[in-house]
């Protein structure tokens, strides 16, 4: 079994044990053994080289050659991303998200492409035009998403880390269901020049690993203002590597919304296992209402789909993708996205462009945002009082495949704790605290913007004191 | 909630050809959808600002100068169909 973090690799390397090309090699081949399904495409001649490369260089890079997969919702120049959508198919970039450019620069070696819901729409996979992805710890259940392939790649040690985007916990609630560590930081930290726009006022791109250490390794070399997204902002502490043992001081809040309605049995006791433990690494609990955040759904389905539904406008079958044979104009674009697209990605166009309609707007689309207002000023209230805020991450573990694709609510409901941070444009971190019948359960640990060093430091604590080191069987 | 001229008519807003059964499932689960949000529609938010942006930030304005982009030729790469150094599309209806 490939046991070995990125962190350890990035030692191995350094130390003479290992080299960039012998990782990278052995990645390949997991990746092409992928009874998981978690990649959509592979990039294998580029990946040796740049490892051969690396391993070649007077001065190694910080990240060494060690190899990593990305979400197939960032472009990558040359090598084929699709989003997860028929419309993409066969479409290769001609320039790459400044988020991977950041990382090959720093030494990470991307060696393929990650299955995902259809334009990051969905919280199981399973709305991927492609291919289903399983989540390893039971072939019969899905590994969340929308971010699915990059969870459970990591949770089958295919590659040590990977890439993820998050709109409404589309990192953090595959991660969950995956037993792995998933974050997503603070709204602006990370450029989405080259990520495959969703909803541009939540879309966030961030880290999948194994360790707290490692996705913290991984954000430090992604963060900061680019020219190419305005909306990315200047960051101007670095992200430093967590070494807390003790939660000494830190005042949390356990978020009782989260830890009643609609919450599985083991995953509430795992939670509360996890709240234990953070007390007796000397934290201080109490108990926080955010009452707004039960119109979290709400919003989050009035908000996404309403910018969804101008993001995706860009699909017209002229500039790239597919298109369909058509008479004129009208129908060109008509055709070309009736059948370009899959029936969750029509419904949210559909919601959306309904939200945003003459008539409906004051109704849906402004109403969503003033209750985005309302879930923001929760946070703020309750950060006057706590450092962090802690819930479960999912309120199920992973569920059957299948079990909730006819019913879109019933998925929609998958990001109840998720939601209220991404609205709020929070950073967020899931990691692994348990097993409940089998299946992990995630520990949602979220702070105000900004606080990603404190939440960090807080996460590794607890993964620490948790010691969270089951596999999921047939992982080799 | 929502008949088959409101999807008929959102549809062509958002430029989808949709068979008439994907119209009638359409409106099914668009009606549910709403349905399970509507309570919203009865929060007191008269007095409450909507939320432009989550991060306080300023305007951010790009330096005016010349640099390089794609060319002609890369950006049309991956078209389906060029003409005259140009997107080639469909006449007008």
């Amino acid at each position: 079994m490939e046991s070995r973090t990125a962190e350890e690799s990035i030692a191995a390397i350094l130390a003479g044990e290992t080299s960039s090309a012998e990782l990278v090699e052995d990645a390949i081949r997991r990746s092409e053994d992928d009874p998981w399904g978690a990649f959509l495409a592979r990039d294998g001649e580029r990946a040796r080289a740049r490892a051969k490369e690396i391993d070649a260089a007077a001065e190694r890079p910080p990240l060494a050659g060690v190899p990593i997969a990305i979400k197939d919702v960032l472009s990558t120049r040359d090598l084929e991303t699709t989003a997860g959508s028929q419309i993409l198919k066969g479409f290769r970039p001609v320039y790459t998200a400044t988020c991977v450019e950041r990382l090959e620069q720093a030494g990470a070696v991307v060696v393929g492409k990650t299955n995902m819901d259809e334009f990051a729409m969905g919280s199981s996979t399973e709305n991927s035009s492609y291919q289903l992805t399983k989540n390893p710890w039971d072939l019969g259940t899905v590994p969340g998403g929308s971010s699915g392939g990059s969870a459970a790649t990591v949770a089958a040690r295919q590659v040590p880390w990977s890439l993820g985007s998050d709109t409404g916990g589309s990192i953090r609630q595959p991660a969950a269901l995956c037993g792995v560590v998933g974050m997503k930081p603070t709204y602006g930290a990370v450029s989405r020049y080259g990520l495959i726009a969703f909803a541009s006022s939540l879309d966030q791109v961030g880290p999948f690993a194994r360790t707290v250490r490692d996705s913290a390794l991984l954000l430090s070399h992604i963060v900061g203002q680019d020219p190419r997204d305005s909306t990315s902002l200047d960051w101007w502490k670095p992200i430093e590597m967590p070494t807390a043992e003790r939660l000494d001081g830190v005042k949390i809040g356990v978020i009782q919304e989260m830890l009643d309605n609609g919450i599985e049995p083991g995953v509430k006791a795992a939670t509360e296992a996890a709240i234990a433990t953070a007390e007796g690494l000397g934290a201080e609990i109490t108990e926080v209402s955010l009452p707004s955040s039960r119109h979290g759904i709400a919003a989050y389905y009035l908000i996404a789909p309403a910018e969804a539904s101008t993001n995706l406008s860009r699909f017209d079958g002229m500039r790239y993708g597919a298109r369909a044979e058509a008479e004129d104009l009208l129908e060109h674009f008509e055709r070309t996205r009736g059948e370009g697209f899959g029936p969750e990605v029509k419904r949210r166009i559909m919601l959306g462009t309904f939200a945003l309609a003459s008539g409906y707007y004051d109704a849906y689309y402004a109403r969503a945002q003033k209750v985005r207002t309302l879930i923001v000023r929760d946070f703020v209230a309750a950060f006057e009082n706590v450092d962090l805020l802690l819930s479960p991450t999912s309120p199920t573990t992973a569920f059957k495949i299948g079990e909730r694709v006819d019913d879109p609510y019933a998925m929609y409901t998958s990001d109840v704790c998720t939601i209220p941070m991404s609205l709020a444009g929070l950073p967020a971190i899931s990691i692994p605290c348990g097993l409940a019948d089998g299946l992990p359960v995630g520990l949602q640990l979220s702070g105000p913007a900004f606080s990603e060093n404190d939440l960090f430091s807080a996460a590794h604590a607890l993964e620490q004191a948790i010691a969270f080191d089951a596999t999921p069987a047939g992982v080799a | 909630m929502i008949d088959r001229d409101t999807v008929r008519h959102v549809a062509r807003l958002s430029r989808l050809r949709l068979s008439d059964e994907e119209q009638e499932t359409m409106r099914e689960e668009l009606s549910g959808i709403l349905e399970h949000i509507e309570h919203i529609q009865s929060l007191d938010l008269d007095d409450v600002p909507i939320t432009t942006h989550v991060v306080e930030v300023e305007n951010v304005l790009g330096e005016d100068v010349p640099h390089e982009e794609l060319s002609v030729e890369e950006a049309l790469r991956e078209a389906p169909e060029v003409a005259g150094g140009g997107f080639s599309v469909p006449r007008m209806g």
